[in-house]
Parts: structure tokens; sequence; C-alpha cells
């Protein structure tokens, strides 16, 4: 028995779109820690990953859920967990070590209200900062947005290239509403959907260091078992992989853990833009929320105010030099989101001129409505 | 004889097995890492294991950094993590010897929630578990396995804690295979570490080593080499018995010897099973 991805148009939760995603991204390892409102993505993987030679292991905890994901990928298997705000929190410690070793690993955090154990049945979107953050020390990394049971699925494949690509943690960062909101989704035949695998060491394992980069500043990636004697430590090391503790080596290495995302932006950065180029006002949002941002907008439109919508689909790195270019133009922005303000700070942090922020925030707990965007639209200052 | 004539030629008979590049290693003299690091290298050599096919997998300590000298694939993950690593790795590369290389304080402290649920699952690893009674590393703080009353930086007036027994917390939990021995029992642990690489399920060696600098020097014991007439004296070897009777005490007796051996299908054979029952190409 040969077990195939669903292709074909479904009613689909958002929970399982990721899941299937995953196994379509070619994702054969999971391992996680039931929590609301992400475990029907763990749910799905069990029953589903099996059939494909895949492994579903359920952890002791969230700490060793992303440790095992790290020591699978280091084996060359795909792998991915899923969790929420309060298993986010407990991850991070393997998501720095997955940036130093460089490892790919796929995080989902399906966000609801917190802080602490909050709200697990209702939705937040208050884990933007932890995700950019969350570890000690400094680094740059990949975070994607999905605002509907369709991007939970294209974003985890996405997620899953990107981590290949560059061999870094990417967390999609999905939340409660998108998680459990149930929709049309269209799946691909898989040789349709484009899939890209880490580049693989070319050079014999004699000639072979494991953090010598490439032209994207990207080291190809041996794996366990074929010889190379690959040594990887979350200590600073030099291109060996051996430690070297001196402020040299760790400049070296940390500098370009981050201009490998950073010079990359080009090629990692997506994001929506409607009815932006005549815009007055620019609503920046994402995930669920963006839905609503996209009806406040047309709302405004009707009333003849010019206003646009800018939705962030990759949320790190953020897109600063875009919002930039568009604050040339604009009187103000509107930037709604379910926390108190995370987006907003990197929109007034890239923006230019002074142009006016406009926050529109919830604690979590509930959507942001349309009238509310609304409010923020005709508002002059926060 | 192959051996005297690598001594001849000055080539130590486990010299492909190091990255000698990074030697000397970092430990203390006196210390009992780099015999139970050479006790588990003569293991693979003398299976005639491909290194190839060997991964290592440590945590953060002394006993950590075996990972860092061997030629093997190997992994110096964060502290306690080993087993969760070495769990994913495994799952992944199933025709890998995964073994873990740790200290009692990242895999019994730290990491105590990984070991006892890896034990749980009988999941196809062999640990070996290098005890020192104290977090050597860090300038010799008490740890999980810090024998009562004994006197280190955090404990200056004498542990109040009570220790893990070791071999019983894995044996409780699961573990298949469990030994202990002392470093002075290299030949033993080896032939210990050569039946665990041979297992499936989840085998656990618990390794006593003299740690003079961290545990030693605050508990008079001496230097290292009256630590080892110490093992020679006070140990007592019980193979087969029930861990729980193998419980140390501060300067008391030491028992050691393979405890168990027992036959239950691992968590990878488990798997493999309903593979094949169900017909899954991968």
């Amino acid at each position: 028995m040969k077990a195939k991805i669903l292709t074909g148009t479904h009613y689909m939760l958002g929970d399982h779109a990721c899941a299937e995603g995953a196994i379509a991204a070619g994702c054969r390892f999971f391992a996680g820690y039931p929590i609301t409102p992400s475990t029907e993505i763990a749910e799905w993987i069990a029953r589903r990953i099996p059939l494909f030679g895949g492994i579903y292991i359920q952890m002791e905890d969230e700490i060793a859920s992303i440790t095992a994901l790290i020591g699978a990928s280091c084996g060359g298997v795909k792998s991915m967990t899923a969790t929420s705000g309060p298993g986010y929190s407990l991850m991070v410690e393997g998501i720095g070590l997955a940036v130093m070793l460089e490892v790919p690993c796929v995080i989902v955090n399906v966000q609801r209200g917190a802080p602490s154990t909050g709200l697990p049945t209702l939705v937040g979107q208050g884990d933007v900062m932890q995700a950019r953050w969350g570890s000690h020390g400094d680094y740059e990394i990949i975070a994607l947005s999905p605002n509907s049971c369709q991007e939970m699925f294209d974003l985890t494949i996405k997620a899953f290239n990107l981590s290949e690509k560059y061999r870094v943690p990417v967390t999609i960062l999905a939340d409660e509403a998108v998680g459990h909101l149930r929709e049309k989704v269209v799946i691909p035949p898989q040789e349709e959907i484009k899939i890209i695998n880490r580049e693989k060491p070319k050079v014999p394992p004699e000639e072979y260091w494991p953090y010598v980069p490439n032209e994207n500043l990207v080291p190809p990636m041996a794996i366990a078992g074929e010889g190379y004697y690959v040594h990887m430590t979350g200590l600073t090391h030099d291109e060996r992989g051996y430690p070297d503790i001196t402020g040299e080596a760790h400049e070296k290495l940390v500098r370009r853990l981050i201009d490998k995302i950073q010079k990359n932006k080009k090629d990692i950065i997506e994001y929506e833009e409607i009815m932006i180029d005549d815009a007055e006002i620019v609503v920046v949002s994402f995930g669920i929320t963006a839905r609503a941002a996209l009806r406040a907008v047309k709302e405004a439109r009707k009333k003849g105010i010019k206003a646009g919508l800018f939705r962030l689909i990759t949320i790190w790195p953020f897109p600063e030099e875009r919002i930039a270019e568009i604050s040339k133009k604009i009187e103000k922005f509107v930037v709604a989101e379910i926390n108190q303000g995370q987006i907003r700070r990197e929109v007034e942090r890239a923006r230019l001129n002074g142009v006016p922020v406009i926050g529109v925030h919830k604690l979590g707990g509930d959507l942001i409505t349309p009238d509310e965007i609304m409010e923020g639209i005709w508002k002059k200052q926060n | 004889m192959e051996e005297t004539k690598l001594m001849e030629k000055k080539v130590h008979p486990l010299e492909e097995y190091f990255r000698k590049e990074r030697l000397p290693h970092i430990w203390c003299s006196g210390c009992g890492l780099g015999i139970a690091m050479t006790s588990f290298l003569y293991a693979i050599k003398e299976l005639e294991i491909p290194k190839e096919k060997v991964a290592v997998v440590s945590g953060i300590g002394c006993s950590g950094r075996v990972a860092g000298y061997v030629k093997m694939d190997s992994y110096h993950t964060t502290h306690g993590r080993a087993i969760a690593f070495a769990t994913g790795l495994k799952l992944a590369k199933p025709d890998l010897y995964v073994v873990v290389f740790s200290g009692d304080g990242d895999i019994a402290a730290i990491g105590g929630n990984h070991l006892i649920h890896a034990a749980r699952r009988n999941m196809d690893l062999t640990v070996i578990c290098v005890n020192n009674f104290n977090y050597g590393m860090t300038g010799g703080q008490f740890g999980p396995t810090t024998p009562l009353e004994a006197i280190t930086t955090t404990t200056p007036y004498g542990n109040f804690e009570y220790p893990f027994n070791l071999p019983h917390l894995a044996y409780s939990s699961g573990a298949t295979f469990v030994a202990r021995w002392t470093v002075l029992h290299a030949y033993q642990l080896r032939q210990s570490i050569k039946k665990a690489l041979l297992r499936k399920g989840f085998n656990f060696i618990e390794v006593i080593s003299p740690c003079p600098t961290g545990f030693g020097r605050p508990n008079k014991i001496g230097e290292a080499i009256d630590e080892m007439r110490y093992y020679k004296e006070n140990s007592i070897i019980r193979n087969g018995i029930d861990p729980k009777e193998a419980e140390l005490s501060f300067r008391g007796k030491i028992v050691v010897g393979e405890f168990v051996e027992e036959e239950r299908p691992s968590f990878l054979e488990i798997y493999q099973k309903f593979l094949k029952e169900k017909g899954v190409e991968k």
C-alpha cells in the first residue's frame, strides 16, 4: 500500500489542512505534545503519517518534542511539531539549538489568549515577539502567518521549503480562529507541489566541513550515517563544527546566521497588497485579523476613503523596507492585531517621516471586528 | 599482535576513532571519563561496527564533551536533551547505532523526564551515564546522585537530599538492559556496552567515575588513584539482582554488575511490525 496526499477540493479544518500540507511537503517525522488549539494537527498526523512510513511520536513535553525534531532532521527526515503558546514557551530552548546547529524544522504555533495558561480555547495573536526573540541571544528567524485554511496548507509547504533552503527553524504563527476554521481547501497533485530540499555536500567526506557556507550563506548539510562524521554543537563553533569560544569566532558565526536571513529577505518575504496604489490610509494586519481588515478597507472605500490593506504573510523577517516605501505616500497606518501592539511597534520602527500609526488592539479571546478597524481608520491619533 | 605493532609505531589503538585535531581533551587529570570513552570505543572496535554507523549524542557538562572527541557523527546538544535528540535521530535512521553519552546531572536531573519516558517506550537506544556524583563542569555543585551528607560547593553543610539509584530508576521506568560498573571495571564495562549495542530497546549503563576536582577534594577522598583503590576494595559484583538493592551510599559499598536483561519488544519493533502488517510502502 502506497499512501497519497488528498489531492482535490476539500471542506477542511485549518489544523487538518496544515497537517496534510506537512505530509505533502515531505514531513515524515512529527514529535508533539497535545495542546489546545493545535491538537487536531497532531491527531491528523497520527492518523496519516504512519501510512506514509513516517513517525508520529508523542513526547513527554514540548522541550523533548522540539529536540526530537532536531535529531530526526539531522537524520535527514523532514520534521514538524505543533503547539500553542504554553508549549511554544518550552520550545524556545530547542529553537535556539536549531538556529545554532542550522537544522531545518517546522514549528506550528496555533496562538491562543495568553500569558500563561490564558485562554486555551480562544484566539490570540500575542506570540509575535516571542517568535522573533523567544530564544536567548541574537539571531534571525522566519515566521509565517496564514489567514485561511488554504494558507494553512500552502504556507506549511512554504515553511518546509524555507526551512530546508536556509537551514533555519520556521514558525507557522497561526491562530485559534484559523486553526479551527473550516473552509474550502484545494490540494494539487503531489507532483505539482514545489518542494525544496536542503543542499547536500558536494565534496567527499574528507574534504567536508559542516559549516562552510554556499553563495546564499547556507552550508550544505550532511546527515548522520553517511560517513561525513559530522560534529554539531550548540557552543559557538568554527566551520569544522568544532567549539571555538572566542569573540572572533562568535562574530563570524552569529553574523552569518543573521546575514543568511537578512541578505535573502527578498526571497523569503511575502505579503499581500490590496488597493495600496492610491491609498491614503493603509491597514496592516495578519492572520485571521487580516480578514476583518479587508472587510473594513472595502467598507471604507464605499464611503470614499482611500484605504488599502497590507497583509503580512511573512511576519519575520519583517518587511520594513516595503513599510518605509509605503509610508512615503500615505497619511497614516492602522495596525490591527489581537495583542497590545507587537506589529504596531514594528510599523512605527519602519515607517518614515513620522507617519501616524493607529493601533487597533485586543488582548485576546475575541476577534477584532471590521467595525473596530473602521474606528481606527477614522481616528486621528492613538 | 596488532596492538604491539601499533605501539611500536606510536599509534594509539583507537586512533581512527578520535578527532585527533580536537585533542588534548579538557578533562582534569584523574577524571574517569577517558576510561569510559575508550571502553565505549573498544566496544565499537571489537564488534567491528563501521564507525559511520554509530552516532554519539551528548548533553552538557564534562561527559557531554565526549561527542566532541569521537570521529563519528556526533551531536553536542542542549543540557538534558541528549535522549530526546537521540530518540528523533534513531527513529529517522533506524539502521544507526545511536548512543547517548552524558553525565548524571544531564541525564537524571534536567533530563530526567526524557530518561524515564525513553525507558518507558523501550526506545532503541544505548545510554551511557557517567556518574561522578556532582556537577563537575560548573565547579562541583551537588546533583541528583550526590549522596546524603556529601560536601559540594552548594551543600557546604553536607547534602540534605537523597540521591537517585539510577539503575533502579531506569529499570522501574522500563529499561530492558541495566548495568553499573565503575571505571575500574573497564573490561566488564566494555563487555556490557557491547551487549547493549547489539540489543534492541532501551539499554542503560551507569559508570561510576572519580571527579578528583569537583567531588574528591571537598570530600577528602584524596587523589584519583585513591578513588580507584576505593572502588577496588568496595565494589561488589552482583549480576542479576533487583536494581532496587543496588543503592549507593556515601563512601559505602558499590554494587556493580549487569542487573537486568529482559526481552520486551522495543518501540521500533512494535512500529515496524505495524508497517509490515499494514503493507506500508515508503
